[in-house]
């Protein structure tokens, strides 16, 4: 009797096929599916009626057509006679633009004053926090209106402007700041400065292969100072110095000379730099503190002075923890810089707004957007990931 | 013979000795805390430099130069500009913001009516503060109260058309009061929202899968105005004819889908910390996918991601300004309204405006973040590896 209730108990039991996992996950699946499709058969058909009612198609040829309108900032050749897609590019360009400068700008001030909070100057410590406290809690829409309309829109008119060092004049119309003019052979200097970081690279290869083999080291970083302050100089003065500086002056509505630097730009920079610097900073602070006691106390256990601590073994293993959350910043920081909108800086989504509001094809306008964030986002996560493997510890 | 032992008990304890001189007090604590080293005085002297450049004329704009009392512009500009103070002032112009308070709460919702948002606004905290208290009793009705009764009855009472109570058309809505609601439905679709993106995520099934991750990394990738964009030029394109979506509630949409799915990676982040013995141990008691989740895991990884959930709502409740672009006033917008009001343009007005808002920002940021720190002291259980 028992051995043929185990015989019994061991044939397959009979289930009713919706307790089948299996069967219940393609069908969950299949029912989603086909309800999202459901969905977006139906958007694209209401859409499709709404665009034939008021007598539109989806097409990207209006990027051709005259823009009519005029940027403010522009790195290319633009008009107003310039194509719809041109602004698109010069957008970007200006886009990009703020992001960089934004980004290095974030990273310096950042890495300062997260190192200050973990200072053991109580002076400095408080300041870096209250910077930190006060710069997180704020939109950064915010920020961007105080600069533009409390503090840049405020500043004397051009003819009084604000005398900066370095011959920089700073109005309400923005700051202006000397350019350099290059004369006759200045090539050289171009050519002495491509030779002097090519010679660092080498310097620094050699040097590092040097110390591996018998362990002497070379002052690689004063080297490379002096090469590339060096060779330029020398450049120069092999060439008479061919090098003058257009230097603004005061004028009644602009001043004359020099680049203009608009308080667009200016509004739009500071506020997102400084506003990216404290979460940046926060997260220096807790990428040091992350690395643990043991490894600085060993570290002078081996004689290893304070300042080759930090650089040799704090930092490395800070970096592991910083990296990730950095990337994010930095991708927070150029999606801000559509906030540009707000005060008429010309990046991408203010002259996307600007096409959309003249021609009306917001579906394409919008797709664009999208794909170019896309595209910078994960451009900019593939570069940092492999900043990140290469910053990583291998761990056994 | 007998002996007397004499034995010394010790009935108090010797008083401590004096900290060596040097040691102790406030010299002592300047040494160590700002002049422990030649670089340190130098930066606490540079610091204390900036510092002394810095906070008196600060000081002096925010408080002592500034006007407090005034109906209009004249009593914040200067005789030059039209007004009562003497050339050169500058000081803040505190009056402009007691004069249009009721605006910067509730920007043109009608004068009136407004004991309708301020109701809302005493039930909200009415409900949200036992909600945040650890110690208070009945959390399951007060959060079936909070999330469930508040959203219908505050519908009810701020658009007005029923019992009486005149209709409010959403346009005229604005001010703090927009700022609230956006967050407030934000982090009410957000957080179940933001578990089931989570949880598709990290689901075997490869279809839900890959539409939870395309979903996320789309909107995760775009800045908040392309999403404000899209919802406001867009949505009203995918419905079918004649239905018009007022616009608020297409930017309800927008901040609400743009809220899942930060939401939903910070969930995951809890999720990927639970380690793989509590989903084996929920599975070998025989619970079901939805009881493995709702009893054993979810309630873990919550609370693990306390933090990151209220960066989530900090970051959703300062990107709220951000309908100040599609033409909303929320308090940042309603602020920036006000700032070409006729009455009161003066230098002064703008500053003194952001200040204010920002300082309520501030404010709830801050406070929210402190309450998370709070929480998170509260319930560290010391399983955490």
């Amino acid at each position: 009797m028992a051995s043929e209730q185990v015989l019994r108990g061991s044939e397959a039991p009979k289930v009713p096929l919706i307790y089948n996992p299996v069967v219940r996950g393609i069908i969950f699946q299949v029912v989603a599916f086909v309800a999202l499709l459901a969905l977006v058969v139906w958007i694209v058909n209401n859409t499709q009626e709404n665009l034939r009612r008021i007598g539109r198609t989806i097409s990207f040829e209006f990027l051709n057509e005259r823009a009519g309108f005029d940027i403010g900032q522009s790195l290319i050749a633009y008009s107003s006679d310039s194509s719809y897609s041109t602004a698109l590019v010069v957008g970007l360009i200006n886009t990009l633009i703020i992001a960089v400068v934004g980004i290095v700008t974030a990273t310096l001030v950042g890495f300062v004053i997260g190192i200050g909070r973990l200072s053991r100057n109580w002076l400095i410590r408080s300041i870096c926090t209250v910077y930190v406290e006060v710069f997180r809690n704020i939109p950064p829409l915010l920020v961007i209106f105080f600069w533009y309309l409390g503090v840049l829109a405020i500043l004397p008119q051009p003819r009084d402007a604000i005398h900066l060092p370095f011959a920089a004049l700073l109005s309400n119309r923005g700051l202006t700041i000397p350019t350099p003019v290059w004369g006759e052979g200045a090539w050289l200097v171009g050519v002495a400065l491509l030779v002097a970081i090519a010679m660092c690279w080498f310097t620094a290869r050699t040097a590092k292969a040097r110390q591996m083999a018998t362990g002497q080291r070379f002052p690689v970083f004063w080297t490379c100072v002096g090469l590339l302050i060096g060779l330029p100089l020398i450049a120069l003065a092999a060439m008479g110095f061919p090098l003058s500086f257009d230097v603004p002056v005061l004028g009644a509505f602009q001043a004359r000379g020099g680049m203009m630097i608009g308080p667009e730009f200016l509004a739009l920079y500071l506020s997102l730099s400084l506003y990216t610097a404290s979460f940046i900073a926060e997260i220096v602070r807790a990428g040091i503190r992350g690395v643990g006691r043991g490894q600085s106390e060993a570290a002078h256990a081996l004689g290893l002075r304070p300042g080759t601590t930090t650089r040799l073994v704090i930092i490395p293993q800070a970096m592991r923890i910083i990296v990730p959350p950095l990337t994010s910043q930095y991708l927070n920081l150029t999606k801000n810089s559509s906030l540009a909108i707000a005060v008429g800086y010309p990046d991408l989504v203010s002259v996307g707004g600007t096409i959309l509001n003249k021609s009306g094809n917001s579906i394409q306008i919008v797709a664009i957007w999208m794909v170019v964030y896309l595209t910078i986002s994960l451009a900019m996560s593939l570069f940092m990931n492999w900043f990140n493997s290469r910053v990583a510890l291998v761990e056994r | 013979m007998q002996e007397n032992q004499v034995a010394y008990v010790r009935s108090e304890m010797e008083r401590p000795l004096a900290a060596p001189a040097g040691q102790k007090g406030i010299v002592h604590w300047l040494r160590t805390n700002l002049f422990a080293t030649p670089a340190d005085t130098v930066l606490t002297l540079v610091a204390l430099a900036v510092l002394a450049w810095f906070l008196p004329p600060v000081i002096r704009w925010l408080l002592i130069d500034a006007q407090f009392t005034g109906e209009n512009r004249t009593f914040c500009a200067t005789v030059s500009q039209g007004g009562i103070q003497p050339d050169g002032w500058s000081g803040a112009c505190w009056n402009f913001v007691t004069n249009k308070f009721g605006q910067f709460m509730f920007n043109t919702y009608p004068v009136d009516e407004r004991w309708r948002p301020i109701l809302c606004g005493v039930l909200l905290v009415a409900l949200l503060v036992p909600f945040l208290t650890p110690r208070a009793p009945y959390k399951a009705a007060n959060a079936v109260l909070l999330f469930v009764a508040l959203p219908i009855v505050g519908y009810v009472l701020l658009i007005g058309g029923w019992f009486g109570m005149r209709y409010v058309p959403t346009r005229e809505w604005g001010g703090f009061m927009v700022t609230i609601i956006l967050s407030y439905v934000g982090i009410v679709v957000s957080l179940p929202a933001g578990v089931l993106l989570a949880l598709g995520r990290r689901s075997t099934l490869p279809v839900i899968k890959a539409l939870s991750v395309v979903f996320i990394e789309v909107v995760r990738g775009v800045p908040l105005i392309t999403v404000l964009f899209m919802a406001t030029k867009m949505l009203p394109l995918f419905m079918p004819n004649n239905a018009k979506i007022d616009d608020f509630a297409c930017v309800l949409v927008g901040v609400a889908v743009f809220a899942s799915a930060y939401m939903a990676e910070v969930i995951r982040g809890g999720l990927q910390a639970i380690p793989k013995g509590q989903f084996e141990g929920a599975d070998s008691l025989g619970l079901s996918y939805g009881q493995k989740m709702r009893l054993i895991v979810l309630p873990q990884a919550l609370k693990l991601v306390i933090p990151g959930i209220v960066n989530t709502f900090i970051g959703l409740f300062k990107d709220t300004s951000l309908v100040y672009i599609v033409n909303m006033f929320d308090l940042l917008g309603a602020v920036r309204r006000n700032f070409s009001d006729a009455n009161w343009i003066t230098p002064q007005t703008p500053l003194t405006g952001l200040i204010f808002a920002g300082f309520v920002f501030w404010i709830f940021c801050f406070g929210m973040s402190r309450y998370s720190i709070y929480m998170e002291r509260r319930l560290d259980t010391g399983h955490r590896k």
